[in-house]
């Protein structure tokens, strides 16, 4: 105990330090001034999402704290405008409106769940903005204000079971809450499954309402799906709490990961900090970042962030650095633009390179999307993962799924072709169908 | 004298010649167990394992359970193999053979061997055949389950061998089973596995089915494969037996559930016809009290951490209650006949409390551990049953039982039920009626408060708790018949058993569909509910 004090303080002292020197050396020539740049922030702070979202509103002040203290973007300071969607879908549609056109922030980095982000949309294409989007989603989609920095199907969900099938899985349960994300990267999966010659029989696809939680049924037919005769993992697409009582009924009844693993593509560290990790440990989940990688700049960023959180045990997680990357990408197009006009920005995203806090170096796609790597961790007993598998390269984000018919043909690309729907063999863009005007 | 010195010498060298084998398995087993030191990759380390589990020395399973449960570690200066134990900032070692202390080491210093779950299925495996001669029944137990889903041929022999040292009759049984398993996929004659296919069927759970189909699918011999359908039918028939019984278990488990969610509001609802939305964010204080209690007890007095639940029962009744009578004497009180406004303002209390809670607490979930007479389950015939469901099924009727015991046998229930059915008289017999109405709307609040600590075990202790459960809630009080504590209870019962005797057919989606159109169909036929209130007071 002593010596965690003493380290603390030595660490309190050095920072102190090491601000005094910045301070004194940047006091004169990169103090921020002139009129401040408007960041917009649209995530939930209360509702349903809060439990998620809010942590996100937290990092992105930090890391605008941090960008200012730098000498902000184009000599001016950043600041940010939160709005709190309440985690209700129309009412994000008439908050970004307000960042967009009352408050004139020329970014906005923010939404959760799907819907979240069609919801906004049409209010982006309109008012012609850039949001930045943080978290992983089903792909399918590739729109010209958006930036996507979550993982795309082919980045989280079809590596993951490519690891199970390594593992030698030969039976599959794809359990999902059901809504689009679920849905759509099911048929993926489904899709991707029968494609490697899983037959139908040894797929089973089972949803549940959002905020599910006597879970008996479903996990003892998982159970007796299980037990014939092929090993058997669950890929679970089970969104926010609806999860930990999922996974206490797994301990329950006795389902050890080393009999029916259970891949997540929605648990993170911060979904686990609520739950006792011991009856889970051996569990998976596949991400694109996790808090126990062991590099420099993840161990900078997780203790800035503890420090501008002021607490010690706070985790970090995968839509965190999704938009620690999308923040500083955004920072570099504008500064390569040299404004924040947002048409100009748009155009000097794509190619854009950001070191990701594993290691790697992550580039803005002409799709909209990041090449990102994928790691699949082990739920360990203190309520992180164990990374256990990791793709050599950087994996780029699909936008069009190759694994279902209608989206095999499409592709997107906002440098050359400028569209984000290009029907590949019809050789024209298909546009906004709604919208053809535009 | 010479003669002595000589046999001693003689003994010595014996002794001594008698020791080695077992002095150079020892140094051998751990020399391999060295191996595991070092970064290595995964396919390293199970061939380690393999090459422990080919010993056969049963000393070894200590550093393997070690390596399965995480503990296994190797020292960065000289890879060194030690199972570690974490002391505040330090390591206690100790030697992973003879599990002696081996003195401790920084945090820094040391490297988890890492593991994943076919490095931990290989070692289960491996303990498998090391522990199945082991001095401990249960070990010997689990050896023997082991060995029957490995199903592994060469194991045939060995599993005779132990069978025939077996004392205890139900390990005995288990070996028979496990070598009946490996019998199955040896290259044995149809005889015996027909034998072998007849033991399974004995068993009759959903592994041997499992065993049995595999080999059905394979074998071509007639006598074996006769035998193996047999099997297979009646194993079918046993689980299909089972599987209702866990439907109607299910069933019970989640009627426990709704009518704890639920009863609270039969009261403040049922009885005093209070509109109260704010009521699952009564149940919500109620776990929060649950985990706050969890907290000081953590942090103050460990030893009490198996009793925090029964502490915190009467402090969620009273904390919750407290709630309910501020806003029973600051709200509703102003409201009483006006059902819309209720509606709206404890709407707004809701939200206000959940807010209130998510700026205490944070928005995300907080644990709420389950004291180890929650933990686990047992098994009844081919059933799970989870001790966190049983007890809330006792703990939903227990909390029953006494709400009926209050209403009924005590002057403030006396009270309560004279004022809801006649209001006037009641004042004019020099009833306070207002203050009943405070009591009774705290006690249906306080009674929430409870089924929060019940319900803290089994769901997301979040801000967003109550509002899972308060549509479920009214549910039930409606269906039941609104003012009728046996409604309330039948009502959650039989909704909780139709519901999970549709989920497996209809998905737990379309199941919760049918359930409420079902209900808005009854509604319809009978508006009153199951069990309807009669009598003058009725409309009044």
């Amino acid at each position: 105990m002593k010596s965690a004090i003493t380290w603390m303080q030595k660490t309190a002292a050095a920072v102190a330090i090491a601000g005094f020197g910045l301070s004194g050396a940047y006091a004169q020539d990169a103090k921020p001034s002139g009129e401040p740049i408007k960041v917009g922030i649209l995530h939930s702070l209360s509702g349903t999402m809060a439990i998620s979202e809010t942590t996100l509103k937290d990092a992105m002040l930090m890391l605008i704290d941090e960008q200012n203290k730098k000498g902000g973007v184009l000599g001016r300071p950043l600041e940010a405008v939160v709005v709190d969607p309440a985690s209700d879908w129309p009412l994000f549609a008439e908050k970004a409106r307000e960042l967009i056109s009352q408050d004139g922030v020329s970014v906005v980095f923010g939404c959760w769940t799907s819907v979240s982000r069609k919801s906004v949309l049409p209010v982006f294409k309109e008012l012609d903005s850039i949001l930045f989007y943080p978290v992983q989603y089903e792909g399918e989609e590739s729109e010209r204000n958006v930036f996507y920095t979550g993982a795309a199907p082919n980045q989280q969900a079809i590596p993951a079971v490519d690891y199970l099938m390594n593992e030698g899985v030969e039976r599959w349960v794809l359990e999902g809450t059901d809504y689009v994300y679920p849905r759509t990267t099911n048929k993926i999966l489904e899709a991707y499954l029968k494609s490697k010659g899983v037959a139908p029989e040894d797929i089973k696809v089972n949803y549940t309402p959002f905020g599910f939680s006597d879970w008996q049924t479903e996990v003892s037919s998982i159970k007796e799906f299980g037990s014939a005769g092929k090993k058997t993992a669950v890929v679970s697409t089970v969104n926010g709490d609806a999860n930990v009582p999922f996974y206490k009924e797994l301990g329950n009844q006795g389902i050890k990961a080393t009999d029916i693993p259970v891949v997540a593509f929605s648990v993170g560290e911060e979904e686990l900090a609520g739950i006792d990790t011991a009856p889970l440990v051996g569990h998976l989940a596949a991400w694109n970042y996790f808090q126990s990688v062991d590099t420099p700049e993840n161990e900078d960023f997780i203790e800035k962030w503890r420090a501008f959180i002021k607490d010690d045990n706070r985790v970090t997680n995968d839509p965190m650095e999704a938009h620690y990357i999308g923040f500083n990408m955004w920072v570099k197009a504008v500064e390569k633009a040299g404004t924040t006009d947002p048409d100009a920005v748009i155009d000097a995203l794509p190619g854009i390179e950001q070191a990701n806090l594993t290691g790697g170096v992550s580039q803005m796609l002409p799709n909209h999307h990041i090449t990102k790597p994928v790691l699949i961790g082990e739920i360990t007993d203190d309520g992180q993962f164990d990374v256990v598998s990791e793709t050599e390269d950087l994996v780029p984000g699909d936008a069009w799924s190759d694994f279902l018919p209608e989206s095999k043909k499409l592709k997107a690309d906002w440098v050359e072709l400028k569209c984000g729907n290009y029907d590949t063999e019809a050789k024209k863009c298909l546009g906004d169908t709604a919208e053809t005007s535009n | 004298m010479t003669r002595s010195l000589h046999r001693l010498l003689v003994t010595l060298a014996f002794l001594f010649l008698c020791a080695a084998p077992a002095l150079a398995q020892v140094s051998d087993a751990a020399a391999i167990v060295q191996k595991f030191g070092g970064k290595q990759s995964y396919d390293h380390t199970e061939a380690v394992i393999s090459e422990l589990a080919a010993t056969g020395d049963a000393r070894v399973a200590r550093a393997l359970r070690a390596l399965r449960e995480g503990d296994l570690y190797w020292r960065e200066s000289d890879e060194a193999v030690f199972i570690a134990e974490r002391r505040g900032d330090e390591y206690a070692l100790f030697d992973p053979i003879t599990g002696e202390s081996a003195g401790s080491a920084p945090r820094g210093d040391m490297q988890k061997v890492r593991v994943k779950n076919s490095i931990r299925n290989a070692v289960t495996g491996a303990l498998g055949s090391l522990t199945l001669r082991s001095d401990n029944p249960a070990q010997r137990m689990r050896a023997a389950d082991t060995l029957f889903s490995e199903a592994d041929p060469e194991m045939i022999e060995p599993l005779d061998a132990a069978i025939a040292a077996e004392q205890d009759a139900s390990v005995k049984a288990r070996m028979e089973e496990a070598r009946a398993s490996a019998m199955l996929v040896s290259d044995r004659s149809a005889e015996d596995k027909a034998a072998a296919a007849k033991v399974l069927a004995n068993r009759a759970d959903r592994e041997s089915l499992n065993k049995l189909t595999v080999f059905a699918r394979s074998t071509d011999d007639p006598v074996a494969r006769a035998a193996a359908d047999a099997a297979i039918a009646a194993i079918k028939a046993n689980i299909a037996f089972w599987n209702q019984m866990q439907n109607v278990w299910y069933g019970l488990s989640l009627g426990s559930v709704l009518l704890l969610a639920a009863i609270g509001l039969a009261i403040t609802f049922g009885v005093m016809g209070v509109i109260n939305m704010a009521h699952g964010e009564m149940v919500m204080l109620g776990a929060y009290t649950t985990f706050a209690v969890q907290e000081f007890i953590r942090s103050n007095a460990p030893g009490l951490f198996e009793w925090s639940l029964l502490i915190a029962l009467p402090l969620a009744f009273l904390v919750s209650g407290a709630v309910g009578l501020v806003m029973e004497r600051g709200l509703i009180r102003f409201l009483y006949g006006r059902p819309l406004e209720t509606l709206l303002a404890t709407f707004g209390v809701s939200l206000i409390l959940q807010q209130a809670v998510r700026t205490i607490f944070g928005p995300s979930n907080r644990q709420v551990g389950n004291p180890d007479f929650m933990s686990g389950a047992f098994n009844l015939g081919l059933m799970s049953i989870t001790w966190n469901r049983l007890w809330i099924i006792v703990f939903a009727l227990v909390v029953f039982a006494a709400l009926l015991a209050v209403l009924n046998k005590t002057p403030l229930g006396l009270q309560m039920r004279a004022v809801t059915q006649n209001r006037r008289m009641a004042a004019a017999m020099g009833i306070r009626t207002p203050w009943v109405d405070a009591m009774t709307f705290a006690l249906g609040s306080g009674i929430a408060g409870i089924a929060g600590v019940a319900l803290s075990q089994i769901d997301n202790v979040s801000p967003n708790l109550g509002q899972g459960y308060i549509i479920d809630s009214f549910m039930v009080v409606v269906f039941g018949g609104v003012g009728n504590l046996w409604g309330t209870l039948v009502g959650a019962m039989s909704l909780g058993i139709l519901n999970k005797f549709l989920e497996p057919y209809a998905g737990a989606v379309l199941g919760k569909i049918v359930v409420l159109v079902l209900i808005i169909l009854f509604i319809q036929k009978r508006p009153r509910g199951l069990f309807a209130q009669k009598g003058r007071f009725v409309d009044a």
